[in-house]
């Protein structure tokens, strides 16, 4: 059994304590108000009672300037409120540059969580004090949304999307995590624990995992068997152009609309490439949808981050091919 | 009271044959009629409820299974929302009074307006059936593609009840506005109608413009779940994020069909117990005007996390903000009304302070839902559960209970107990708050909604708000004994009983089946207290 009533969550990310406070002037404010119209309402209510019901009012109508008044003062109340909550999420939903990332999908009825270096984890995700994480993810099903109170982030999971959200833990131990979107049957059963760590046991954490291949070593394995590289040639001399450096920048479509190259273009890309055809090229890629998983296009893209922007194999492609499993985290500035 | 004898001919004993009942053109045996079924939804829909509270007194789930746990949460919400609050204020308080409150002998189209109690029937028998066999597990919200692929509850069946109700709220809707232009008795200009009539006159533009939109995405989901078609399924081509735009267009404006008639209520009632005029009439008639129309365009706060544009969420966090406005000033007008009354405390004034207590609740914490940085935190957990319960329980059923206590004198003339009536006033808002005030609390720790187990130190808050809940069970009980009682033990009430203003005060209790002698001429505002000498009978 519990001891006490909680009142609060634990604060144990950089965001918590933002949006607490947040939480705490709203709170204050909108308390203030109840209590006023409670307050008044009550000592009316007796002041001018009258126990024969036979009495009438005074012949008060309304006053032009209170109407103004009780709807400007809200009005710019809510307007300070709004300004604030509005700062308040864009630090929610804005990562900061360099993230250690984590892809993540869900599906009735667990979380399943795969790092860059190639640990895989269930309903469990283990990420280091003090490191910016993101967490990338999409559903395999139906909506879930990944939520993780102690951090005070949220979004949902959305089958064909990719979401994200980013927190830094600020606080050693373990924390709820939580599936906020109905999804069926064993919603309620689809929880887990953060486990955030020291980063020296983090590290050896990540060793001890010993799962052999890294992401990005992976995706390239795929590159190879699905046949990719056959058209992308790292020279651009082959029928698709070349992905080296790609990730990142700017890219110009045949439409003339220029889109940036991030996991969602390139998941797009792999699985429904006639969608957006990238300027000067024929609607030759065919679909890979049906043909790998979204756990193999999450590596896939991996790889294509990977990919240097000068030419030469990248770091993870040279281990993969020596056959040793990446040992260092390998997560690159985006 | 002048006379206490029962008059000869009413509405209720012209004919007394079903087949009089079942048949009537009469718009206050229609809202009769809607009476029964709503409550006999409400009825049920509080058995579901019972159901999910009993099941949350312990972590684990152990009460019901997993899949017994979703169907009666997700019956709990439909058979509420679509049959009992969208209907009850318009359907029945509005339909027995808002005629005689305009001097009209009916509404506009009496037989459409008995296709409408027809056509909500059908549609309750449709998602009954739905609940019989077997239930329907998806949420009140029917979010795809959970919806249209993954549930093998019945979906289509309950779909079907819900649009074919829908045609029911649409036709009421049209009947009101057109009864409200056409049919005002002469001298009743348009500020000279009671509140309440406003009210109605902004829920059915609501009706008319936003039901539509919910019948169009019910055959959508129809149309995917039985032939395959590729709307909201991402696997098909889809987009599952379409389907709660339109869900919510129709949705969030659906939250003011529910609170703008009860708000009317409230008007209403407070101006004959305070015996004064409502406070800035002009302003509480346009604020429901205003919330009609900027109701429409905030539909995508419920998707603060679901993947749209933070620029987007920017906007329609800021026109959330804007829409509260009117509900506030509504709010200091009614407080302002009090100033100076003679106030009167009989049952129905009792069940409006309880409305003004939770309705202010509910809307204030509705602030912290329209903030976007909050909002990441709060959706989808006890929060917003506990938030739109004081709305629409708080506020919708509360302004329901002080309608029908105001009107239930004249629409059976006869009084029930007044002090049980304020006694059940009193259990309802301790039990309800009970009830929900924890789940805030819950909410902000990180409770998700919809959770069948959860983990053990969210018990105590829990418990705390099962047991409100058996309070609220017992008032609600409560109120059903002495009303029914009062139909036969009752003091005969007499025209006027409350000494109140409207039209519909001036004629017989019950009202002859023509409402009027003679067509009313009015001559003032609707709520000329201060002008009476003193005394009234
Ligand atoms: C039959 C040749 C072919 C194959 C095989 C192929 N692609 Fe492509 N790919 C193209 C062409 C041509 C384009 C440019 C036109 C377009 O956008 O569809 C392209 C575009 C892309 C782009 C967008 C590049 C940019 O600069 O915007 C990505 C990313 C990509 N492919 C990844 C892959 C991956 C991963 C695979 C293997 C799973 C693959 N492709 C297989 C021909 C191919
Ligand atoms: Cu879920
Ligand atoms: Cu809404």
């Amino acid at each position: 059994m519990v001891s006490g009533i909680p009142l609060f969550p634990e604060q144990a990310s950089t965001l918590a304590p933002e949006v607490d406070n947040l939480y705490f002037f709203v709170t204050a404010v909108t308390a203030f108000f109840a209590l006023l119209v409670v307050v008044v309402v009550l000592v009316f209510a007796v002041k001018y009672r009258d126990r024969t019901g036979e009495k009438v009012g005074a012949p008060i109508h309304g006053s032009l300037p209170l109407e103004l008044g009780w709807s400007i003062i809200p009005f710019f109340i809510s307007m300070a409120i709004f300004a604030w909550a509005t700062l308040v999420f864009f630090h929610i939903v804005r990562a900061p540059d360099q993230t250690l990332e984590v892809y993540s999908t869900g599906k009735r009825w667990m979380w399943r969580f795969q790092h860059i270096d190639g640990q895989a984890e269930i309903n469990e995700l283990h990420v280091p004090l003090g490191r910016p994480i993101r967490v990338i993810f999409t559903s395999e099903d139906v909506l879930h949304s990944l939520y993780m109170p102690a951090f005070r982030v949220k979004a949902d999971a959305i089958p064909g999307r990719y979401s994200s959200i980013w927190f830094t833990p600020t606080q050693v131990g373990e924390f709820h995590l939580f599936c906020a979107e109905y999804c069926g049957t064993r919603h309620s059963g689809m929880i887990g624990r953060v486990v955030v760590m020291e980063p020296n046991e983090y590290q050896a954490w990540l060793s001890g995992g010993g799962s052999g291949m890294s992401m990005a070593a992976r995706g390239e394995q795929l590159f190879q068997q699905l046949g990719c590289v056959g058209c992308h040639l790292p020279d651009g001399s082959g029928r698709g152009p070349s992905l080296l450096g790609k990730y990142g920048i700017q890219e110009t479509l045949a439409t003339g609309a220029t889109v940036t190259i991030d996991d969602t273009y390139v998941r797009e890309s792999i699985l429904t490439p006639q969608m957006k055809l990238v300027a000067g090229y024929g609607p030759v890629m065919p679909t890979f949808q049906g043909l790998v998983n979204e756990q193999g296009v999450m590596s896939l893209i991996e790889y294509v981050k990977s990919l240097p922007r000068t030419g030469g194999p990248p770091a993870a492609a040279q281990a993969s091919a020596a056959g040793a499993p990446a040992a260092a985290p390998a997560q690159g500035p985006r | 009271m002048t006379t206490t004898v029962l008059p000869r001919v009413t509405y209720l004993n012209v004919r007394t044959t079903v087949a009089s009942w079942l048949l009537t053109k009469d718009h206050k045996r229609i809202g009769i009629l809607y009476l029964l079924v709503v409550s006999f939804a409400f009825l049920l829909g509080g058995i579901f409820a019972a159901g999910v509270r009993i099941e949350l007194t312990t972590p684990e789930g152990d009460f019901v299974s997993a899949d017994t746990y979703n169907r009666l949460f997700t019956m709990h919400g439909v058979a509420m929302v679509f049959f009992v609050l969208i209907p009850a204020v318009p359907a029945i308080l509005g339909n027995f009074a808002m005629p005689l409150m305009i001097g009209a002998r009916d509404v506009a189209f009496p037989k459409i307006n008995l296709l409408s109690w027809y056509v909500f029937v059908i549609g309750f028998l449709f998602t009954l059936a739905a609940m019989l066999f077997g239930g329907v597990d998806t949420g009140w919200t029917f979010y795809t593609p959970y919806s249209s692929q993954a549930s093998n509850s019945n979906v289509l069946l309950t779909g079907i009840g819900v649009f074919i109700a829908g045609f029911s709220s649409i036709l009421t809707g049209l009947n009101f506005m057109v009864t409200i232009h056409r049919m005002r008795a002469p001298g009743m200009t348009w500020f000279r109608l009671p509140l309440f009539v406003w009210a109605l006159y902004a829920t059915s533009l609501v009706q008319i413009l936003g039901t539509p939109v919910i019948a169009i995405t019910v055959l959508m989901l129809a149309l995917e779940r039985a032939l395959g078609f590729g709307i909201f399924d991402p696997r098909l081509g889809g987009d599952p994020v379409l389907f709660q735009h339109l869900f919510w267009f129709y949705s969030h404006p659906a939250v003011y069909i529910m609170i703008l008639p009860p708000m009317g209520v409230i008007s209403e009632v407070l101006a004959c117990f305070s015996r004064k005029s409502i406070f800035g009439y002009s302003f509480v008639a346009f604020s429901s005007l205003a919330i009609a129309v900027f109701g429409f365009l905030v539909w995508a706060h419920h998707l603060f996390v679901a993947g749209i544009s933070p620029y987007s969420a920017m906007v329609f966090s800021f026109l959330s903000f804007a829409v509260a406005i009117p509900s506030a000033v509504k709010t200091f007008n009614w407080a302002a009304t009090l100033y100076r009354g003679a106030i009167w405390w009989r049952a129905p004034m009792i069940w409006v302070f309880g409305f003004i207590g939770l309705f202010l609740v509910g809307g204030l914490t509705g602030l912290f839902l329209a903030s976007l940085g909050l909002d990441v935190h709060l959706h989808d957990t006890y929060f917003v559960v506990a938030h739109f319960h004081y709305i629409m329980v708080g506020g919708a059923i509360m302004g329901y209970f002080a309608g029908l206590h105001y009107w239930w004198p004249k629409i059976t003339g006869r009084m029930y107990s007044n002090g049980l009536g304020t006694l059940a006033a009193m259990l309802v808002f301790v039990g309800f708050n009970l009830t929900f005030f924890p789940q805030f609390i819950l909410g902000y720790l990180g409770m998700p909604r919809r959770y069948h187990a959860y983990p053990e130190e969210f018990q105590v808050l829990n418990v705390l708000s099962s047991a409100g809940a058996s309070l609220l069970g017992i008032g609600y009980t409560l109120i059903a004994c002495y009303l029914l009682y009062s139909l036969w033990k009752g003091e005969e009430a007499g025209a006027n009983p409350w000494g109140a203003t409207g039209l519909e005060w001036k004629t017989q209790s019950p009202p002859l089946p023509e409402n009027f002698a003679q067509t009313p001429i009015v001559r003032e505002g609707a709520y000329e207290y201060a002008k009476r000498e003193t005394k009234v009978a």
